[in-house]
């Protein structure tokens, strides 16, 4: 691997993939970890694809479509918090509406774009090594407002988590916590799609914690093996990509899941020696 | 003379288009100790719900005598209502209830942690500090909520249903404390089990959609059907046992 390391550095865009990789492994380990102990995967998931609706309307007006989908993901996010509230819509199947919603305004809009659509694969199966400097300052401008606000409030995170409704007789600020909450997650969703497309972000935020709940049941420790974690099948899938000539994306999730088995091996023998 | 904590006058409160409670008119004191009963679906846990501010009421008020900002009100919910997969630790859980409405930062007085470390050993659990919830037995886990709702030192303690998932040694044990804990604050006790309360409440309130508020911790099957709660009475020991005939109110409720 080593001959590949020093082949690949002296190119901007692989120093620039490397540095995607980490700050993904970051704020995918947190939100995921959050995403995951409270249970909504299947939210994440839906403002993911929603998010494609923004992408369409990106390419159609001519601006970075991953404004737009951030853009599109926030306004879902906070009508998914808001909505689920207030309106007695059964929840999972809201979700699916908002997901194939967005879904539909996306390819209509990219349908109408005159010419050919540049790209379009990259956002829906994910393209590391074509990330732009643009797209880095958002992945790293969130990382970072997400670490500040994670170190800041992380037990206000955590107990609003666990027991929303002993929280606010508590009177802690629920709704200020988890409206930031639904933001982060759908911009780190959404500033994500880079690194695995629309159609795979969703395993970075899942497949790690996964992997990190087979060995603690603390949320702390959870979030730093999944980022670990998270980095290992991310820069390996790099790496695989890279020398079997396969989209970045697929080979990531790929060897996450291999990652899972072996963890899953790994706690298996150690629990038989303990046993 | 106890001073009077919380005033509901005339209250209304549901779900969506379902209006639970109806009219309901109830005062606590800073010493009672009132066991809520009454048939499920009759609004026992919306009752605690709109009195700890969860539920808005529709119509009417609900009144707090007391400063809420210094003044905590300590909460069991009922134990099913919990991912045991969440991963939090028991000690984290128990220092959740010292967290209020301030914005601070994430950083635990030592004093704090030394007070959730005594509440657990009070409770015999202090070896559990550092496991995940989710692997503890039901009886632990009511025990860590216990603590969690009364680090805080509240002015009235509401509990719903502590004696779900436990065993009968446990649920004496709880009630004692209860008792014990009465001395400093006032306790509203749910329960679904009115004959073993009955040695420990000093009054009752029964809640079917209406809440009917009786002034002793005795109760006869005349009166509850008198306040139209139709609830088994049941005791343990010496006492005979009674076992309420169904009355027709019963097929009306939900």
């Amino acid at each position: 691997m080593n001959w590949i390391l020093s082949d690949l550095w002296q190119f901007d865009f692989f120093r620039n993939a490397m540095l995607t990789a980490f700050l993904a492994a970051v704020s995918c380990g947190l939100a995921g970890t959050y995403i995951v102990s409270r249970r909504m995967v299947f939210i994440s998931g839906g403002l993911t694809h929603a998010s494609f609706g923004g992408i369409g309307i990106g390419y159609f007006f001519g601006f970075n479509p991953i404004l737009g989908a951030a853009l599109f993901a926030v306004l879902s996010a906070l009508g998914i918090e808001y909505a689920s509230k207030r309106i007695s819509v059964r929840e999972d199947s809201a979700i699916a509406i908002l997901w194939s919603f967005g879904m539909a305004v996306g390819i209509i809009f990219v349908f109408l774009t005159p010419g050919y659509a540049p790209n379009l694969m990259n956002y829906l199966f994910g393209s590391i090594l074509t990330v732009s400097r643009e797209d880095i300052c958002f992945l790293l401008g969130l990382t970072i407002i997400m670490l500040v606000f994670f170190i800041f409030f992380f037990r206000l995170i955590l107990f609003t988590a666990f027991d929303e409704n002993f929280a606010i007789t508590r009177r802690m600020p629920v709704q200020f916590i988890n409206y930031s909450m639904m933001i982060l997650i759908a911009l780190t969703m959404v500033f994500n799609i880079r690194v695995a497309g629309i159609i795979l972000v969703l395993s970075l935020l899942t497949i790690p914690q996964t992997i990190a709940s087979i060995f603690t049941h603390d949320f702390f420790r959870m979030a730093v093996i999944s980022m670990v974690a998270g980095w290992v099948g991310i820069f390996g899938g790099l790496m695989f990509s890279y020398s079997l000539d396969i989209p970045s994306g697929a080979s990531i999730i790929f060897l996450l899941v291999i990652l899972f088995f072996i963890a899953r091996l790994i706690s298996y023998f150690l629990h038989r020696k303990a046993g | 003379m106890a001073d009077k904590l919380i005033e509901m006058r005339s209250v209304y409160a549901g779900y969506g288009n379902a209006v639970i409670l109806r009219d309901v008119d109830l005062d606590i004191y800073s010493d009672d100790f009132i066991g809520v009963i009454g048939p499920n679906g009759g609004g026992k846990t919306t009752l605690i719900k709109t009195i700890l501010g969860l539920i808005k009421p529709r119509k009417g008020k609900v009144s707090y005598m007391f400063d809420r900002d210094r003044h905590a009100i300590g909460y069991l919910p009922q134990l099913h209502k919990f991912d045991p997969r969440f991963p939090i630790k028991v000690c984290e859980v128990v220092l959740s209830g010292l967290y209020d409405n301030r914005l601070r930062p994430s950083i635990y007085r030592r004093k704090d942690r030394m007070k959730a470390m005594e509440l657990l050993e009070s409770m015999n659990i202090q070896d559990l500090a550092k496991m995940p919830i989710g692997e503890l037995s039901g009886g632990q886990m009511q025990r860590t909520f216990l603590c969690r709702a009364i680090i805080s030192d509240p002015i009235l303690l509401i509990l719903d249903e502590p004696n779900t998932y436990v065993d009968n040694k446990f649920e004496h044990d709880l009630y004692d404390r209860l008792k014990d804990l009465n001395k400093r604050m006032a306790i509203l006790l749910v329960s679904h089990d009115i004959g073993t309360i009955s040695y420990y409440i000093k009054s009752i309130a029964c809640v079917n959609h209406k809440v009917h508020y009786h002034g002793s911790g005795k109760i006869t099957q005349d009166q509850l059907a008198a306040y139209d709660c139709p609830i088994q009475i049941i005791t343990h020991g010496a006492v005979p046992h009674t076992v309420l005939k169904t009355h027709q109110d019963e097929l009306d409720t939900e």
